[in-house]
């Protein structure tokens, strides 16, 4: 269980988050959405003890954000961000298999192979495991990232907009890929989107933040509802069920 | 299956295996060569030639090799931890610190150890890299060669604050034989400091998985745990003990550390752990291929292999420049 | 606005132009004035030619950062010099006459710069880092080339040449002086002239060329006069990387205005304000003959790092 309490952030003085407090249940996908400048990124990088937290608490599990060892959360949570440019020429398989240094800091045995060899299957990364990351396409390099999440093995997985870059074939694999991972592997991912559809296809609960606060949340089919939707962006949503799934139909 | 496939490790074997041959050839024609012409074997067989041979061609050319070794090794983790390719001991102002710091302490505490010296030129080019750093965070990441830009300058900057020292003292004497890297002087007893930066590149060799971490950026460090700040300072302390053995011992060797993991990097990618030791690997070849040549160019007179390698290694750099398109870093 | 400003930079120079001939002046006013004057003659020629070659450069690639001898203008030159002892001997050298020699000299200096320059403003004066980064590197690489070179020279040979390259404020050759000061005068005035088609290359290439300027021509006429500006203060007082650059940023930050005119001018004033005062300082009144230039350097340095830092927040 991640327990996210009384959490406020400042950028100089413009305040980011207010006063959030939140706790996601151990399992399932969540999203994160919200409209622009909502704190969806703050939140995530304070999550991730990529910014130091100012006020408030984050705990999963047991342990606490602020005051464990980077090390140690390590092998609790794994993060992907909004891609980076990762400019080193590393090849496929060696980024994967920084994944497990967590574990094996910097002693790879066979346990660590095997979960390297398991997530380029996974991810379909077989054929360019000898390929240097700087070679691939923006779609194929977050595919690796992915794998490369995977492979460190944690009970908890956060990804940053991991949909950006990549087309629709590779965005609906990437949310099966991450079902999967959460039915049968019992992870607990905590996802930022930007697209309120594919968090509406995918996610078990969906958390709506707005100008720093929580707006909105619920499991995913209570909080599809136009009049939701239409408050967190300011605009008409309307929704529609297609083939049994709930669409946001906002581009009208 | 894709034919790249599981190519990479292979060549990296072959290189070893060859530039070891190659070092085999180096360092028996650097035995051979000397002021004295003397045939090696002639030199082996008198009690003062083994002499000769043991006091002065021996350490001269394993001093070449270590010191281009080190260098080598200075400039990867540097370029890992700025996060850019033309980063190196002496495109960061670090040599240029070294050799304020040396400075310093020879004009305040002339009868100071060597010890000494080594802790004060070490403290300076610490300080002087991590100032580097610091300003590098500043230039944005989209434009790459704005970094070595700003880092030249720098170095020049410190180099100048330096010789104005120097010269109101009269110690630009001092000053030119720690700038210009050269191999003519060294002897036994007198190179032995490079064994200690050949040690510290050994002890980079432990921390190799960490850099390439920290090579992919602050937030991929985080998420796998690492303490990125330690990196950075684990990082810089070796750079600075390096930069600082060469500068005391045998002088500045420009460009060594940004040529040689450039070219590594081309065909065997950047996962320390695997191309390190091809880096020191061909960072000492180069070196110690330098001094012959600056030893043969002009016999009986030598030219310092400081200067032919400036020639070598700015050429490369020239080609890197426009051969390779700089995308993201 | 400008005019007055101009005449109070020009009653500076005159002052540091005064101090520099009287302070500390005792015995023999005659002998005095013609020895001094003499020096006096090369640091205003000097300072001249670095101001007017670093404006007109940062005018014809439109920016404010770069500045010939960063760019290995002046490393090109004492390589040239170095390579001539090299192909010819000492004796060789030494046989060339002076005025022959000069005009070669510019001549091939200002060919290879063409080669050099035109090729990187053709492939793209977008890339100004690049650009930059390119000429610092060929910088370095004319130096260790130079090294190379030196060394490879008979040692005796050697020294009776070093003398020759590396002219300082102290040794200026008396029928140097003369040919470069005619020289310098006939840029200043080409300059001059062209001060209002400078305004219109400031713009850019492609705002020059759509104002109906033949880009390529005007160019190219530029680059000749800085190279001959640069090679003359070169073959005077030797490389000095980051004057013209300091005294550029100075120019701008004081004259403020877009026209060649005022800023040709300015920058000439300035350049003798600070060359023959800081000169004057350091030589009489704290009595470090050889200092200046290091702290030039120093100065210039920083200004660079702080143009970039600015350009990148801009």
């Amino acid at each position: 269980m991640i327990t996210i309490e009384n959490v406020s952030f400042r950028h100089g003085k413009a305040p980011v988050l207010k006063d959030i407090s939140l706790t996601i249940e151990k399992g399932g996908i969540t999203a994160l959405i919200g409209p622009n400048g909502a704190g969806k990124s703050t939140l995530f990088a304070l999550m991730a003890r990529l910014l130091p937290l100012q006020t408030g608490r984050i705990t999963f599990d047991e342990l606490d954000v602020r005051q464990s060892p980077s090390r140690e959360l390590a092998l609790k949570l794994a993060i992907l961000r909004q891609i980076t440019s990762i400019a080193s020429r590393i090849t496929v398989r060696e980024m994967i298999g920084f994944g497990r240094f967590p574990h094996h800091r910097g002693r790879p045995g066979n346990h660590d192979r095997e979960k390297v060899g398991e997530a380029l299957e996974m991810f379909d990364l077989g054929d360019l495991s000898g390929r240097f990351i700087d070679e691939l396409s923006g779609g194929q390099r977050q595919r690796v990232l992915v794998a490369m999440a995977y492979a460190q093995d944690t009970d908890y997985l956060l990804l940053d907009e991991p949909l950006n870059n990549l087309d629709m074939h590779y965005a609906r694999d990437l949310m099966k890929q991450l079902r999967s991972l959460a039915d049968t592997h019992g992870k607990t991912i905590v996802v930022v989107l930007h697209e309120i559809n594919y968090a509406a296809a995918y996610a078990d609960r969906i958390i709506a933040l707005k100008d720093g606060t929580v707006a909105a949340q619920g499991k995913t089919a209570d909080f599809m509802t136009e009049k939701t939707l239409s408050a967190i962006y300011n605009m008409e949503v309307r929704i529609r069920e297609l083939d049994g799934k709930l669409i946001a139909l906002h581009h009208a | 299956m894709h034919p790249s496939t599981r190519r990479f490790p292979s060549t990296t074997i072959r290189w070893s295996i060859g530039l070891t041959g190659l070092l085999a050839g180096l360092i028996l024609t650097s035995f051979a060569i000397g002021a004295a012409n003397i045939g090696l074997l002639d030199l082996l067989q008198t009690p003062e030639g083994l002499e000769l041979f043991l006091i002065s061609r021996v350490p001269r050319t394993l001093a070449a090799f270590l010191a281009g070794a080190s260098l080598a090794v200075a400039g990867v983790i540097m370029q890992m931890l700025a996060r850019n390719r033309f980063v190196e001991p002496a495109t960061a102002g670090s040599a240029e610190c070294a050799a304020l710091g040396l400075l310093a302490v020879t004009m305040l505490m002339p009868t100071s150890s060597i010890f000494l010296k080594m802790i004060v030129s070490s403290g300076a080019a610490f300080a002087g890299t991590a100032v580097f750093l610091a300003l590098v965070q500043r230039l944005p990441p989209s434009q790459p060669l704005l970094v070595p830009l700003t880092g030249i300058v720098y170095g020049s900057v410190i180099a100048a604050i330096t010789t104005f020292i120097a010269y109101e003292n009269d110690l630009i004497q001092y000053l030119s034989i720690w700038m210009n890297g050269e191999f003519s002087g060294v002897l036994q007893g007198r190179y032995e400091l490079l064994w200690a930066a050949g040690l510290v590149a050994l002890v980079a060799y432990l921390y190799a998985d960490r850099f390439t971490i920290a090579g992919l950026g602050r937030d991929a460090a985080t998420g796998l745990g690492l303490n990125y700040r330690q990196v950075l300072i684990i990082g810089l302390s070796i750079v600075a003990l390096i930069t600082s053995f060469t500068v005391i011992t045998v002088g500045m060797l420009p460009f060594v550390g940004l040529v040689v993991p450039n070219i590594v990097s081309r065909f065997h990618g950047d996962n320390a752990r695997r191309t390190l030791p091809l880096v020191a690997l061909l960072g000492g070849i180069l070196v110690l291929a330098s001094d012959i040549a600056g030893r043969l160019l002009r016999y009986p007179y030598e030219i310092p292999a400081g200067t032919v390698f400036g020639v070598v290694g700015t050429g490369v750099f020239l080609w890197l420049l426009f051969a390779r398109p700089v995308h993201a870093r | 606005m400008h005019a007055r400003k101009l005449l109070v930079l020009g009653v500076l120079a005159g002052l540091a132009i005064l101090a520099y001939m009287t302070i500390g002046a005792r015995g023999n006013w005659g002998f005095i004035l013609s020895f001094r004057g003499t020096k006096l003659a090369a640091l205003l020629l000097v300072a001249t030619a670095l101001a007017l070659s670093t404006l007109l450069f940062q005018t014809l690639t439109s920016n404010r950062i770069l500045t010939p001898s960063i760019m290995g203008f002046d490393a090109l030159y004492v390589l040239l010099q170095t390579g001539l002892v090299f192909l010819l001997g000492g004796l060789g050298y030494a046989a060339i006459p002076a005025d022959a020699k000069f005009a070669f000299e510019v001549a091939l200096l200002t060919g290879a710069a063409l080669a050099l320059f035109g090729s990187l403003l053709g492939s793209g004066l977008n890339d100004l880092f690049r650009m930059l980064l390119v000429g610092v590197i060929f910088g370095v690489f004319f130096r260790s080339l130079t090294a190379l070179l030196q060394r490879l020279i008979d040692p005796n040979e050697f020294a009776v040449v070093q003398g020759a390259m590396f002219a300082s404020f102290n040794k200026a050759n008396t029928q140097l002086l003369l040919v470069s000061g005619a020289l310098i005068l006939l840029c200043s005035l080409l300059a001059w002239r062209k001060r209002h088609v400078l305004d219109v290359m400031a713009l850019g290439r492609e705002q020059a060329i759509s104002l109906g300027l033949d880009h390529r021509r005007e160019l190219f006429t530029g680059l000749v006069l800085v190279s001959v500006l640069v090679a003359t203060s070169t073959a005077l007082v030797g490389p000095v990387a980051f004057f013209g650059l300091l005294i550029s940023a100075l120019t701008y930050e004081i004259i403020r205005s877009q026209h060649h005119g005022d800023l040709l001018i300015g920058s000439v004033l300035i350049s003798v304000i600070v060359l023959v005062g800081g000169q004057t300082l350091f030589e009489r009144v704290l009595g470090m003959g050889g200092s200046l230039s290091l702290v030039v350097e120093f100065l210039g340095g920083l200004v660079f790092l702080m143009l970039i830092l600015r350009k990148v927040r801009a």
